[in-house]
């Protein structure tokens, strides 16, 4: 279990004060120009040797991505790009970073931008995210009008800018290369990779996209050492996370933890146990929506990291845990998901506009029962049919749930089914 | 060269290929459907998704360059499933109503899906259904049929240069419209019908009208501008049912204007199928005998000085010919084919010519507009502009009326004395010209279709020459002459133009209202004032009613361009041949065949039987019309004249796209065009990148 010493995001609650004052309090904006002055290379160096993975889901490597850029020239500026789209249902992290510690996110702004040789970050704020973005918008005026960013950035005499951008409330705007379009004025919809944002990126220059959680860390472990995070946690998933812990359970909560916590101990530390006990669980989505649910015997064994999680073929997503006793329908909720991704659809490439819905539809019918058995199979083929065949993750994310429920829970849907039959009076 | 191994061949291929386009080069065809090589990549239909080892997921062949060492897979039972699996999702919401498509038989989807379809659907949910878009007269929309491609979308924002088209909606609903039930207001929209991989987008005029496997095709050349596209006609027996193009790199691409591909239907109506005798002041079916005769007898009573002919705009150059040697003998030399008085100098070739090739473009940094409107008098053309500014930005000056051209224009005024100021060295344009290396002035026929043509010429050819516009050392040409009439430039290069102090078209006019011109010979020459011929006997040789033969007193029947084998020459100086696809109707002839045998009645018999008889004479007349196919460079000399400037505004002649010679005008698809979209056309907003 995470030390007290040894948290981020010490207001993450926001029983403090968010803003300047606050967190200076709490340490952040110390010395930054000496953290500015170690240049580029090094703070490349340092932040992947402390084992940073982006957090916003794919788990990449933060340091590896920073060192994809190339050398800063004349003619192309290079960007960073935040990404707070934060839309994954059951995550609710970057949200809280936003409103109680926007100036962690600031100033790892700043570091970041100083690593990839940027001069202006882009924060892409999830449109309903309306209060949060009045709070870092304040934050970003604030640090403006200290001197902390700008044209002389903690009078390191590096230029930077961090400008803010509001969604309008499209899920697939989360994803980097549909953000980009969108952050371009253009309708928001995967780009095609490569060329990837690194090379070709916003209006065609060299851009990094990550999330905020990832560049909010960045300044304590530049501050504390990539030693201290790469000690926590476990070999290839260290440091510390922000879990989301939501559903059944007793106290609901977001948590700073340790990688690698078991995800029992998480629920039973952090939010006070499943409702009725661990023996009533019926299963978890470890990793907001987009990760297969595990059921209650695999949740004992699962460690909340990238690799046990992928091992135990879910993943960590975004850390947004979603626990569901035994009173769930786990076909509706499923079901629900399965919805929600043929929303949020871009309608771009073809196995995606059109398996989405179709599954959804085939969904919907097994939930009821009206459905013939080899559905299933029908239904498991149809996920691998866009799995990996579409130009973005969404049409995997709206794949994996399904394949999750038919892996673990194939008999609840097949029960479905005959007693739907058995109910049904047929005519001639 | 970038190599690598694909289905175990060793490729050597260019670098900034794409993985589908080395498969091509080996001759492994990848199915696609959003993939076409003149637009942006989109990669969303996902059709040609193909194996790459050392990568965890298939990759769109379509979007991924070539890498040295990648070794592809495209015939592998994977990828086979790949294929298998989107077809199925592309068919899920489409209607399968081939039968009542009329894409049904030309169809991307239907192909492919014989290839790789199944033969049933696993899916049993209640199809999409979409409303249908209004597209304006030309494109008829089955939106249900869409399959999202997206390839109308982009050639209407790349290509055509109008942000009438999109993608609304996401997912499921995602539905290509046109925004705000607003016609696709371009010059070259029928072309997303051919773009249109399914039945989503047909073409309104042809629609149910014939499935393609009756029509016999032929390929032959456009004439309704000068640019000479590359088509190939559709026929079902006697009738023209549909134009579509085909590619001619060097000039047209693979796109038509929208008068190429719908003024066809114009071939049905206002023909004039057999000879008529004006008789009482009312014009009376005849024979050709007596046509002939009627002819034969009123030539008896006039002088050879007093006989004038005059050629139209869609003349071949066969009758131009012909009818000039007629002329000849008769004892005239009172021939014009300018008929709108352009004043052209046919005696220096390069002066009348585009003399860049229309290729010539695409290497151009500066492109000076004098006098033209180039989206109306060659749409084709004007595409070429435009994607010439998309890749390079390279500025582009107009001296005439400011319209919207699709792309950023500079306009310097349609003043003359534009043309004066940059002769000066004057002005922010002169300044590009100089800094240009490759520069380019494209001028207009209504900058010379004037009294002052000459010497506006002249001062066109001076700012050329200043300016290094004409460089032979480096072999470039840039002044380009733009034509709109597809006989002009044979015309002129068979010699069509009066004699050594013989009458041009202003003087014969004259010469008619006041008396002196006894006898005019129209060939299909429409576009005169019919008034200023005064009492002259008429002969009108064309194929439609038009103006001309309103006012003839002899009407012979002719051909139209795709009832004839005949040479036109373009605004290049490209010499190419029309195919004969259909007879001509009732009892025309070709052209030249009609001028042969008035030859033999009236006693002045030409010395020609067969088609290559005639060719031979055009040869003779200049040895250009051996070069079938390619264009020779001219020589450059002087021309023009340094005379006085009367009227000082500039402007394109043409005021209505869609209605410029005697076919557009009789077609009533470009009649409803004309209501569409005519008037409101500097309403519009562009779309300039």
């Amino acid at each position: 279990m995470l030390e007290d010493k040894d948290r981020i995001f010490t207001n993450i609650y926001g029983l403090n004060d968010p803003f300047l004052k606050g967190a200076h309090s709490r340490g952040d904006w110390n010395k930054t120009k000496n953290i500015i002055a170690i240049g580029s290379d090094k703070i490349i160096e340092q932040v992947k040797e402390s084992g940073l993975r982006g957090r916003g889901g794919a788990g990449f490597s933060t340091g590896m991505k920073w060192s994809f850029m190339p050398k800063p020239d004349s003619k192309r500026p290079h960007y960073l790009v935040i990404n707070a789209d934060e839309g994954e249902p059951g995550t609710c992290k970057d949200r809280e970073i936003m409103r109680s510690e926007p100036h962690k996110l600031i100033e790892g702004a700043l570091i970041a931008s100083v690593a990839i040789g940027a001069h202006a970050a882009y924060c892409y704020v999830r449109g309903e995210f309306f209060r949060e973005t009045e709070i870092l918008q304040r934050a970003v005026d604030e640090a403006r009008n200290a001197g902390l960013i700008g044209k002389n950035a903690c009078n390191s005499g590096y230029r930077f800018e961090f400008h803010i951008h509001r969604g309008m409330g499209a899920y697939i705007c989360g994803e980097e290369s549909a953000l980009i379009e969108s952050l371009e004025g253009k309708k928001g919809q995967p780009r095609l990779k490569p060329p990837f944002p690194a090379s070709v990126g916003l209006w065609g220059c060299p851009t990094t996209v990550n999330n905020v959680e990832s560049i909010a860390v960045v300044p304590t472990i530049l501050r504390r050492g990539a030693n201290w995070f790469s000690n926590i946690g476990r070999a290839n998933n260290t440091g510390i996370k922000l879990f989301n812990i939501s559903g059944h359970v007793n106290t609901p909560c977001t948590v700073e933890e340790a990688m690698g916590i078991p995800l029992r101990e998480l629920i039973e530390k952090h939010a006070g146990g499943v409702i009725g006990g661990w023996n009533n669980l019926l299963a978890i989505i470890p990793g907001g929506a987009s990760v297969p649910v595990l059921t209650r015997v695999l949740s004992e064994k699962a460690l909340m990291d990238f690799d046990s999680l992928n091992e135990l073929q879910s993943g960590l997503g975004t850390a947004g845990v979603m626990v569901m006793d035994k009173s769930t329908d786990i076909l509706k909720a499923i079901t629900r998901l399965s919805l929600f991704y043929k929303h949020e659809s871009c309608g771009q490439c073809t196995p995606c506009r059109e398996g989405t819905g179709w599954m959804w539809r085939m969904m919907e019918r097994i939930c009821q029962g009206n459905a013939k058995l080899e559905e299933i199979d029908r239904l498991g083929e149809v996920t691998k049919q866009i799995e990996g065949h579409t130009i973005c993750a969404l049409g995997d994310a709206a794949a994996w749930p399904i394949q999750g429920l038919i892996r673990h829970f194939r008999p609840e849907m097949e029960k479905r089914i005959r007693n739907f039959k058995s109910t049904q009076f047929r005519t001639a | 060269m970038v190599n690598m191994i694909i289905d175990g061949k060793e490729v050597s291929v260019d670098p900034g290929m794409t993985v589908l386009q080395a498969c091509e080069q080996i001759g492994i065809e990848i199915p696609r459907f959003c993939y076409h090589e003149r637009l942006s990549v989109a990669g969303n239909c996902r059709m040609c998704l193909v194996q790459m080892e050392k990568s965890p997921k298939p990759i769109a062949s379509c979007a991924m360059p070539v890498g040295e060492g990648m070794t592809i897979h495209t015939n592998t039972p994977e990828v086979e499933a790949m294929r298998k699996s989107v077809m199925e999702f592309l068919l899920l919401n489409h209607p399968l109503d081939c039968p009542i498509c009329d894409q049904g038989g030309e169809c991307d989807l239907q192909d492919q899906s014989i290839a790789y379809g199944i033969d049933h659907s696993r899916y049993q949910e209640r199809k999409r259904s979409v409303t249908d878009k209004h597209m304006g007269p030309l494109i008829s929309t089955t939106m249900t049929r869409c399959i999202h491609c997206t390839r109308c979308v982009r050639f209407a924002t790349e290509i055509a240069g109008v942000p009438d088209l999109g993608l609304l909606g996401r997912g499921e609903n995602a539905e290509i419209t046109t925004y705000l039930e607003k016609a696709l207001n371009s010059e070259l929209s029928g072309n997303v019908i051919d773009l249109c991989p399914v039945g989503a987008l047909t073409s309104k005029p042809y629609a149910f009208i014939a499935r393609p496997w009756e029509l016999k095709s032929i390929e032959t050349i456009d004439v309704m501008d000068a640019i000479g596209s590359n088509i190939r006609v559709d026929v079902r027996g006697a009738e023209v049912l549909r134009v579509l193009p085909i590619l001619n790199e060097d000039i047209n691409e693979e796109w038509i204007s929208d008068k190429t591909r719908f003024a066809c239907d114009a071939l049905s109506y206002q023909r004039l199928d057999r000879p008529y005798i004006r008789k009482n002041g009312r014009l009376k079916e005849a024979t050709w005998n007596e046509a002939f005769n009627t002819i034969a007898a009123t030539l008896k009573k006039v002088n050879g000085p007093d006989i004038a002919a005059l050629a139209g705009d869609l003349a071949d150059c066969e009758s131009m010919i012909a009818l000039k040697m007629l002329i000849q003998n008769l004892g005239s030399e009172n021939i014009d084919c300018r008929q709108d008085c352009a004043r052209l100098d046919p005696t220096v070739r390069s002066s009348y010519l585009f003399n860049s090739a229309l290729a010539g473009i695409d290497q151009t940094d500066a492109i000076l507009l004098i006098g033209c409107n180039p989206r109306w008098e060659a749409a084709v053309l004007n595409a070429r502009i435009r994607k010439r500014y998309l890749e390079s930005g390279i500025p582009i000056g107009v001296i005439g009326e400011k319209s919207d051209l699709n792309y950023e224009i500079m306009h310097l005024g349609d003043d003359v004395n534009v043309l004066h100021d940059i002769l000066a060295k004057k002005g922010r344009f002169s300044k590009i010209l100089r800094s240009a290396s490759r520069p380019m002035i494209i001028i207009g026929q209504g900058a010379l279709a004037r009294g002052d043509g000459h010497a506006i010429l002249g001062l066109t050819r001076k700012i050329t020459e200043l300016y290094k516009i004409v460089d032979n050392n480096r072999g470039w040409n840039g002044f380009n002459m733009l034509h709109t009439a597809a006989s002009r430039v044979g015309g002129l290069d068979l010699g069509f133009v009066p004699g050594p102090n013989c009458r041009d078209t202003e003087a014969i006019l004259d010469g008619a209202s006041q008396g002196s011109i006894k006898l005019v010979y129209l060939l299909g020459a429409d576009e005169i004032n019919m008034e200023r011929l005064g009492n002259a006997f008429v002969i009108y040789q064309g194929h439609h009613g038009d103006t001309g033969a309103n006012r003839a007193d002899v009407i012979l029947p002719g051909a139209a361009y795709t009832e004839k084998n005949a040479t036109y020459v373009n605004t290049e100086g490209r010499v190419q041949r029309a195919y004969q696809a259909v007879f001509p109707p009732g009892e025309a002839k070709e052209d030249w065949r009609i001028i042969r045998a008035l030859s033999e009645i009236i006693g002045k018999k030409l010395e020609f039987d067969s088609l290559a008889q005639v060719r031979a004479a055009l040869v003779e007349a200049n040895p250009n019309f051996l070069n079938v196919g390619t264009m020779s460079p001219a020589a450059w000399n002087k021309f023009g004249i340094d005379g006085e400037i009367t009227d000082m505004t500039l402007s394109s002649h043409i005021k209505n796209f869609y209605m410029t010679d005697p076919i557009s005008r009789a077609s009533i698809t470009m009649a409803n065009c004309s209501k569409a979209f005519a008037n409101n056309h500097f309403e519009k907003i562009t779309n300039n990148g």
